[in-house]
């Protein structure tokens, strides 16, 4: 610990990035705080030491730093954040200290908030189905304990509203266990925190909340801190207080935005549209810290939202998501604007994690089943609706005109439910099994003759 | 020993280190952390550290082990789940708990369990020995022998040899070249980044057979061959190697994880104990070995997990085995380089790449092959990468560089993945340059007529696509008959051949025999429905025929099972379409008739 030694030997500044010299050796990564000439102190990492030099990433703004009067100490230690259960039913800004007004965090036990990775081998295999109440999610899509899921969303498209029902409805069956949520605002309008935590207070979930806002005018370089407070808070509260977490991130768009301005910053060579070549493993360190550990009661739950820039999923941003969580969650405008909410396109989500989380003695043991078919027939539903806007729906052949049908009972009865309608699993696949009975028998060929015999009902064509 | 001088994420450059050589294996700073010297500069070595730099500070001790990277082999391989530089996952467990702490060291294999050696039978003492030679075995597991094969440099007279239960560091003979007398162990090591030496490679004959109808049918891989998987995600790379994993008839399966989920991982390690390898009928867990770097893992370990995965496999190799590699994903190894390079401030290539990476992954593919080992045996590596390519978008330069030297494709298509169309390979795009050579391997194991069905096969499923871009513009009711058929056959394929629910206990796996058997029967009801459309029979009532349902669920008929229900079908099939062009011919006849009157 070198408290007492205070340098006053900034060399450079540029962006949020300041050079320090003659530095006897500071560690990697280690925290320094910035004294300003009227008192105020910053912190800041170090991102590069050498002899007698350290090169330092200042969370907040450089504004009013001075090359002569303004000093930095080394503190010896990495990014730690205090943990305790007191912090449930508390509001922190993005770098951790209360925006709620009351009193700092007591009895604290110090954690890195970079954590350290999981070891594959102590990982157990996530598979408690959560059911959220959506049709698309559960039927289709399904959720499980420990998975990270991101919203891709778009501008303008309601991933808040769809966050909040989740949050709101989401559940373990037969389960009573402490669950808790942990929010990160990532460089999110006033309105969007406003919007939360009104939620969070509306349906009672606020006491068993953790929140960390970094708004859209606070520093952007605090947004690489903000997730990773959220998430070691959460693996506290998972791995030593038992607690089932889910982990909502928003929106991981500004994160990304704040990774590039510091890459930029440091001169480094840019990747794909000027994001840094290492964001996949950097957004990695943040995503694989969801999981189930052996042995272990709680449990982290990744939502993770994500606005697509002008909608393209083939963006660095979705795209590395994409490669690295358990699936995606999509919303599409074109439903939206159909007046379809949620508009959760099945084209294009997909749990990769569902295939353990349902079947019977889970769900239901046509689950799998009726999934695939319905995937299967909304997505000939669709190239024969694209047909017929060639060549008119007259000149569509019998099954086509009913697979037509299909795709418009499967919006309006299926995808589409109230923001406060909580379906459960069994009604969803009610709503399934009727859609699927208004097609042909011989068309289900990816359920199991047994489930066709027991769920479908023949209706006269 | 040297001092650190400075560090850069996982790049720390060291001074004093004079005497050290290249891609020697270093212990940085206090807390020992594992590091591999990648330059020399003057008396500065640069040192790529696999694991986390944090609190590394400048002037903290580096030590040199003077050992190139390198990885541990013997008894005790098989079964073992590594990261990537071989330090086994659940001593680290064991060690630091379910988070991976720092510093930790651990040997790759137990160092106090005894394994039986049994020397070979034409091993004598007193006989001159060499490299590669294998002198005996441990039957590792009740169906795996493992050979023991004398190290790299080994040369002399064998001067003493037991049999007996030993450990891997104890002596099990001892050679004597010249009065300088070395003992032999059953542990040997290998320098990961130099491909084992070799007497000879083949043309491979044989194909992997994998059980996945896509794959054994249109595009086949060789037994020592290549093949990439490039696809976007979500479009199923990792569950086609996972299956490939799991139902390849490889001797032996190492799988790399190189920088993706952890949970992925974990599925295979909860899995595979339980399935059953359908050669030996053994747990699988048995005959394969993990390597595990994950995304969250150091990124520098990433790019040394892949060639730590195929030492491994050369090492087995050279006893005679057939191997299988998945690397998934070897864009994570790349981008890993480029991470590297970039911190070395080298002037990228293509995309920010470095100006190697096409010679790297022609280097790392060519070290797959079917190969006469020193010790005289065949043996063969059948290498397997999965890619990743931002936005699935294949002209960028890891898919390029991929594709100039493997011999297969399998082409991933995200559209058929979100229709929930697996394995989601694109049967179109994909090729496999092993066809003709495999052919002779076919027509005697499978028989002739498989062979030329497959070619039917294909030439409906290509005609099917054509005719479908034209139904787009016209719609399907102005095609011909003859033609309208075909998009019912070409479906009938899709949806009930080349597709396969890898969830499903039976469909999972489907033998050479069961895959003949299914396509012939579809092609036969090709045949009889242009013959009889030609008859004047209508479209839709050959659409709307019940054999149909027989027809598709063909695949999910139990092995044992399968011969009774494909001859029941194939008369069904036949009796079916006699029934429809009788009932055609009577109403013709009656039309006639009623004409006349």
């Amino acid at each position: 610990m070198k408290f007492d030694i205070e340098y006053k030997t900034i060399e450079n500044v540029a962006g949020p990035l300041v050079v320090v010299g003659k530095v006897r050796a500071a560690s990697y990564n280690e925290i320094v705080r910035i004294r300003m000439q009227n008192g105020e102190y910053r912190l800041g990492q170090v991102l590069d030491t050498s002899e007698g030099k350290a090169i330092v990433q200042v969370f907040g703004s450089t504004s009013g730093i001075n090359l002569d009067k303004t000093s930095v100490s080394f503190l010896g230690e990495t990014f730690n954040i205090g943990v305790s259960d007191s912090m449930l039913g508390r509001i922190f800004d993005g770098q951790g200290h209360p925006r709620d007004g009351a009193a700092g965090i007591a009895g604290k036990e110090k954690r890195d908030i970079n954590g350290f990775p999981i070891n594959p081998v102590s990982r157990s295999y996530p598979s408690d189905f959560i059911e959220t109440g959506i049709s698309t999610i559960d039927g289709m899509n399904t959720l499980v304990r420990g998975q990270k899921l991101p919203i891709f969303s778009g501008s303008g498209l309601p991933h808040n509203q769809l966050a909040a029902q989740i949050t709101r409805q989401a559940k373990v069956k037969n389960k009573s266990e402490s669950f808790a949520v942990v929010f990160a605002g990532i460089g999110i309008t006033y309105d969007d925190a406003e919007y939360f935590t009104n939620e969070f207070r509306r349906t009672g979930a606020l006491s068993r909340t953790v929140a960390f806002i970094n708004l859209a005018d606070d520093p952007s370089i605090e947004r690489i801190l903000t997730p990773r407070l959220a998430l070691t808070t959460a693996e506290y509260l998972a791995y030593e207080k038992g607690m089932h977490v889910l982990v909502i991130l928003n929106d991981m768009t500004n994160y990304a935005e704040a990774l590039r301005e510091l890459s930029s910053a440091r001169e480094e060579v840019p990747g794909r549209r000027g994001y840094p070549g290492y964001m996949y493993t950097d957004f990695a360190s943040i995503y694989e810290r969801a999981g189930v550990l052996r042995g272990k009661k709680g449990s982290i739950t990744q939502l993770d939202i994500l606005t697509m820039p002008s909608d393209d999923v083939t963006h660095p941003i979705p795209d590395l998501t994409g490669y690295i969580t358990e699936g995606q969650i999509f919303l599409s405008r074109q439903l939206y604007n159909k007046g379809i909410y949620p508009p959760i396109n099945p084209i294009g989500s997909l749990s990769r994690l569902m295939g353990n989380g349902v079947g019977s003695g889970k769900t239901r043991e046509d689950h799998k089943g009726v999934s695939d078919q319905l995937f299967g027939a909304y997505a000939r539903a669709q190239d024969a609706k694209n047909l017929s806007s060639i060549v008119g729906a007259e000149a569509l052949s019998e099954i086509d005109k009913r697979y037509l049908n299909f795709g418009e009972n499967f919006e309006n009865k299926f995808i589409k439910q109230g923001f406060d309608e909580n379906r459960s699993i069994e009604r969803t696949l009610e709503i399934g099994w009727e859609l699927l009975s208004a097609l042909p028998e011989s068309e289900l060929s990816r359920i199991k003759e047994e489930y066709i015999k027991k769920y479908y009902t023949k209706k006269q064509a | 020993m040297g001092l650190i001088k400075r560090i850069s994420g996982p790049l720390v450059i060291a001074k004093e280190m004079l005497g050290s050589n290249m891609y020697d294996v270093v212990k940085v700073g206090k807390s020992r952390l594992i590091g591999e010297i990648i330059q020399l500069r003057g008396d500065n070595a640069v040192i790529q550290v696999y694991e986390d730099t944090t609190g590394l500070r400048p002037g903290e001790p580096v030590e040199t082990t003077s050992l190139p990277l390198s990885v541990e082999l013997g008894p005790g391989l098989l079964g073992m789940i590594y990261d990537g530089i071989q330090r086994p996952l659940e001593t680290l467990e064991k060690k630091s708990g379910s988070f991976i702490g720092k510093g930790i060291e651990a040997f790759a294999l137990d160092r106090k369990k005894k394994w039986h050696f049994t020397p070979e039978k034409n091993i004598k003492k007193g006989m001159q020995v060499h490299e590669g030679m294998i002198l005996g075995f441990v039957q590792e597991t009740p169906t795996f022998k493992h050979y023991i094969l004398l190290p790299k440099g080994a040369k002399g007279k064998l001067s003493m040899i037991k049999s007996g239960s030993f450990t891997i560091e104890e002596k099990i003979a001892e050679l004597d070249n010249n009065g300088k007398k070395s003992p032999i162990t059953m542990m040997q090591r290998r320098s990961v980044r130099y491909a084992s030496k070799i007497k000879r490679k083949f043309k491979s004959e044989e194909p992997l057979v994998t059980g996945q109808r896509v794959i054994d049918t249109l595009f086949p891989i060789a037994k020592g061959g290549t093949a990439a998987v490039p696809g976007p995600f979500g479009a199923g790379k990792t569950v086609i190697q996972h299956s490939l994993a799991k139902y390849s008839d490889s001797d032996v399966v190492v799988y790399i994880g190189c920088g993706e989920r952890g949970n992925e991982m974990t599925e295979i390690l909860s899995e595979f104990p339980e399935l059953k390898d359908p050669k030996t009928a053994r747990p699988l867990m048995e005959r394969t070995i993990l390597i595990a770097n994950t995304s969250n893992m150091p990124v520098a370990a990433r790019e040394a997990s892949i060639y730590t995965g195929i030492t491994i496999a050369e090492y087995i190799r050279d006893m005679g085995y057939n191997i299988s590699i998945m690397a998934d994903s070897t864009s994570r190894w790349a981008e890993a380089m480029r991470e590297i390079s970039a911190r070395l401030e080298e002037m990228p290539g293509e995309e920010g790449y470095p100006a190697y990476l096409s010679k790297r992954l022609a280097e790392y593919y060519e070290r797959s092959g079917s190969v006469e080992s020193l010790g005289g045996k065949r043996g063969s590596i059948t290498l397997i990468g999965a890619v990743s390519p931002p936005g699935g978008d294949i002209s960028e330069p890891v898919s390029q560089g991929t594709l100039r030297v493997v011999k297969t494709f399998w082409s991933l298509d995200a559209s058929l993945a979100s229709s929930k169309h697996f394995p989601s390979i694109n049967w179109l795009n994909s090729y496999s340059l092993y066809l003709d050579i495999l052919e002779p391997w076919y027509i005697k194991n499978v028989g002739e007529e498989f062979v030329s069905d497959k070619k039917q096969a294909m030439q409906l499923l290509q005609r099917e696509s054509e005719l479908k871009d034209i139904v787009q513009l016209v719609g399907e009711d102005a095609l011909p008959e003859s033609e309208r058929i075909v998009l019912i056959i070409g479906r009938m394929l899709r949806e009930d051949y080349l597709r396969q629910n890898a969830y499903d206990e039976i469909d999972a796996y489907t033998t050479m025999k069961k895959q003949a058997g299914m396509l012939n029967a579809m092609l036969l009801f090709s045949k009889l429905a242009s013959k009889a459309v030609s008859n004047g029979v209508k479209v839709e009532k050959i659409a709307a025929m019940k054999i149909r349902t027989d027809i598709s669920r063909l695949k999910t008929v139990k092995e044992q099972d399968f011969g009774a229900a494909l001859k029941k079908t194939t008369l069904g099939i036949s009796a079916e379409f006699n029934a429809l062009e009788k009932d055609e011919l009577g109403s013709e006849l009656k039309q006639e008739k009623q004409k006349v009157n």
